[in-house]
């Protein structure tokens, strides 16, 4: 056993108790070597992040004339002011801004509708069953495995009989739609394991079925509305496919006019302003990771274990 | 008609019928206990009252009023469920006012329920607090707070006190006699503990896969069960069981019992009518307390009957000691005084209070007399 060496157990009366929940205490040697592996992982997914950093701030011809890692001698933000506001995409010389303002205008509703309909199914699914309900859950866990591919053409047709093509809400509707299988799984999974005689005392004190969810269920649902907003919001602000297929000038996504922008073939190719929209494409999800990220897993671990 | 009537009601999930034409009623102010094994359906009957689970057919009526199909919430029954229930989001105070929110009582006049009920449970200082930071006595409390605050007819409680320590427990089940001593309310009242049952109610009905076995007053359950499942289950410890015959002696019905050496032994039955039993396998009821040293027998009985017999164990329990022999070829349970002088392997001097002894038919387990 070396996870209980000497050293260890001279060492502890002296070093204040770990507050973590630690199943095995492990020796410094194999502590060290641990953090030396994380750190080198760290550093390994950071590097491309680092380099994107690093030549969006430089003038591009530091960038085409010679080395991309090192650091700009002339520190510069007018990338990222290009990329924002003034530089070429398609054909109008509008920046990333409309398109980021279209996303910001699909993934609120498009997360915020499926993240409650989800509950709301998950709620009737674990609290109000009835007969065929899991085959109902099991078909929509079907969703989960659709490929995007194959619903692109009945889609397209679908929203032009609703009168949604090109438009915003048409995406929101796709997103909804293909997102409603994994809040519903994870909302039931999150419900299952909550106890029902809460529900039926709330029952009996005259709560109805809406009333129930709102004051019963909802309020202990925080965990399990992290994890889906988080899901929800990667899934849809890093959607290309529906974003490409769906959407008009005027509806398009960032992803699509981040590829726009790079693809533009005017002129020479401005890699500092590409990384600087890359950045900026990116920012949004790493923002909700890093404001909500620890509840994440906290949600998803949540019901497996009692406590 | 009573206060509260469960006519025929049977209940059925697809083809299995889990109740079988259950009839109960209950006076108001009366307390109801439902005691039987696990599984009995104690916990089904209780929800088909308080409209949690449909009735498959028969009638559920709550003073004069059939309430099958009515809403639960619209009853006006409340119900101390087995894990509490309580609201985890919610402080103590909105717990208990929350049924009367939703029935849209304006909050001078909840607040004011609150601090009564919050009173009578001695809970005044608890009101702020979260159901997690409460332990389980007062998370019992709360939940019982909840139930009367809403001044209903009806009391249901599911096995309110299995979640408690032995000694909570105890204290609690006093509480709850004396609270419905106090207020008088109807309740109805499931546990599988049958010293619970016995404490605490006032009519009790004894359930066993899905058939009242026995409706009556704890008395009548305990003196006179009607069969042997009856016997068996309720009594602490059990009424001893003996296998017996009956034969007639002196124009008196008596019977025939094989002691601890294979001795045939004869005991006068006190009921006349066994006589129609005479050459009969039957099996002989006896309880504990109606079998004593001579001195600790019952004087008002008419029947006391004297037995030898070989002691095999005894254990003093404080209060009582308890002697076990051998009748009928099986361990037979006596319960005397602490200071009875008995002692383990020698011959004693028995004495059988046959006024209180009951007889089976082995055959339909039904008692006979
Ligand atoms: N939804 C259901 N579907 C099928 N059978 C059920 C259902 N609910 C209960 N039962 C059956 O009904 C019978 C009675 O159950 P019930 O919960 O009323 O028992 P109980 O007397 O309360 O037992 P316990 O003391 O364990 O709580 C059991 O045999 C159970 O298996
Ligand atoms: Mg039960």
């Amino acid at each position: 056993m070396s996870t209980i060496s000497q050293e260890a157990v001279v060492v502890r009366p002296a070093a204040p108790v770990p507050s973590q929940d630690t199943a095995v205490r492990t020796s410094r040697v194999a502590r060290t070597f641990i953090y030396l592996v994380l750190l080198l992982f760290a550093l390994f997914y950071l590097l491309p992040f680092a380099i994107m950093v690093i030549n969006s701030v430089k003038p591009l011809s530091e960038i085409t004339g010679g080395n991309m890692l090192a650091l700009p001698q002339d520190w510069t933000i007018a990338p990222w002011l290009s990329a924002w506001s003034t530089a070429q995409i398609g054909v109008e010389p509008t920046g990333l801004r409309p398109y980021f303002l279209n996303s910001i205008l699909m993934v609120v509703p498009a997360v915020a509708i499926s993240t409650i309909l989800g509950a709301l199914n998950g709620y009737v699914l674990t609290k109000w069953r009835f007969r065929g309900d899991t085959i109902l859950f099991g078909l929509m866990l079907f969703a989960c495995f659709i490929p995007f591919q194959i619903v692109l053409i009945p889609m397209a047709r679908m929203l032009g009989l609703m009168g949604l093509a090109g438009s915003t809400p048409g995406l929101i509707l796709v997103h909804v739609v293909y997102g409603l299988g994994f809040t519903t799984l994870y909302f039931r999974n999150y419900y299952a394991a909550f106890p029902t005689e809460l529900v039926r005392a709330a029952m009996m004190d005259g709560a109805g079925f809406f009333r129930i969810f709102w004051r019963i269920m909802l309020p202990v649902s925080g965990p399990i509305a992290v994890v889906s907003v988080i899901w929800q919001f990667t899934n849809i602000w890093n959607d290309f496919l529906f974003g490409a297929s769906f959407a008009d000038l005027d509806s398009m996504p960032m992803t699509v006019g981040l590829n726009n922008l790079v693809n533009s073939s005017t002129g020479v190719k401005e890699y500092n302003v590409h990384f600087a929209g890359a950045i900026l494409a990116a920012l949004p999800t790493l923002l909700v990771y890093i404001v909500a990220g620890r509840y994440f897993v906290r949600g998803l671990m949540a019901g497996s274990v009692k406590g | 008609m009573g206060f509260l009537d469960i006519r025929n009601v049977t209940k059925s999930y697809g083809s299995v019928e889990v109740l079988h034409r259950v009839d109960i009623s209950a006076e108001e102010g009366e307390f109801l206990v439902l005691v039987g094994p696990s599984g009995c359906g104690k916990s089904t009957l209780l929800n088909m009252i308080a409209g949690l689970e449909a009735i498959s057919s028969g009638d559920i009526a709550i003073n004069g009023r059939v309430v099958n199909g009515v809403h639960p919430s619209k009853r006006n029954i409340a119900m101390v469920f087995q894990s509490y229930a309580l609201y985890p989001n919610m402080t103590v105070g909105q717990n208990i006012t929350f049924g009367l929110e939703m029935h849209g009582v304006p909050k001078p006049e909840r607040d004011k329920a609150l601090a009564q009920v919050a009173k009578l449970l001695q809970i005044d200082h608890l009101l702020d607090r979260k159901p997690a930071q409460l332990s389980g006595g007062q998370r019992q409390r709360v939940a019982m707070g909840r139930a009367l605050v809403r001044n209903p007819d009806v009391f249901l409680f599911d096995e309110p006190l299995s979640n408690l320590d032995a000694k909570l427990r105890v204290d609690m089940r006093t509480e709850i006699k004396k609270l419905h001593q106090r207020l008088g309310r109807t309740i109805v009242y499931v546990t599988h503990d049958q010293i619970e049952a016995m404490t605490l109610s006032t009519r009790i009905a004894v359930m066993n896969k899905g058939y009242v076995q026995q409706f009556g007053t704890p008395k009548e359950i305990y003196d006179t069960p009607s069969n042997l499942f009856v016997a068996s289950f309720m009594g602490s410890p059990s009424m001893n069981l003996i296998p017996a015959k009956v034969a007639v002696e002196n124009g008196a019905p008596h019977v025939v019992v094989m002691d601890a050496e294979g001795q045939a032994r004869l005991l006068r039955l006190s009921q006349p009518a066994l006589s129609a039993w005479s050459g009969r396998e039957i099996v002989l009821g006896v309880r504990p307390e109606a079998i004593t040293d001579p001195e600790g027998a019952d004087r008002k009985s008419l029947n006391v009957q004297p037995l030898k017999n070989r002691v095999t164990v005894t254990e003093p329990a404080g209060s009582d000691t308890f002697v076990t022999t051998t009748l009928g070829g099986k361990d037979i349970i006596a319960r005397m005084r602490a200071d009875a002088s008995v002692s383990p392997g020698e011959v004693f001097d028995f004495a059988v209070n046959m006024d209180k002894a009951v007889a089976f038919d082995p055959v339909t387990e039904n008692r006979i007399a």
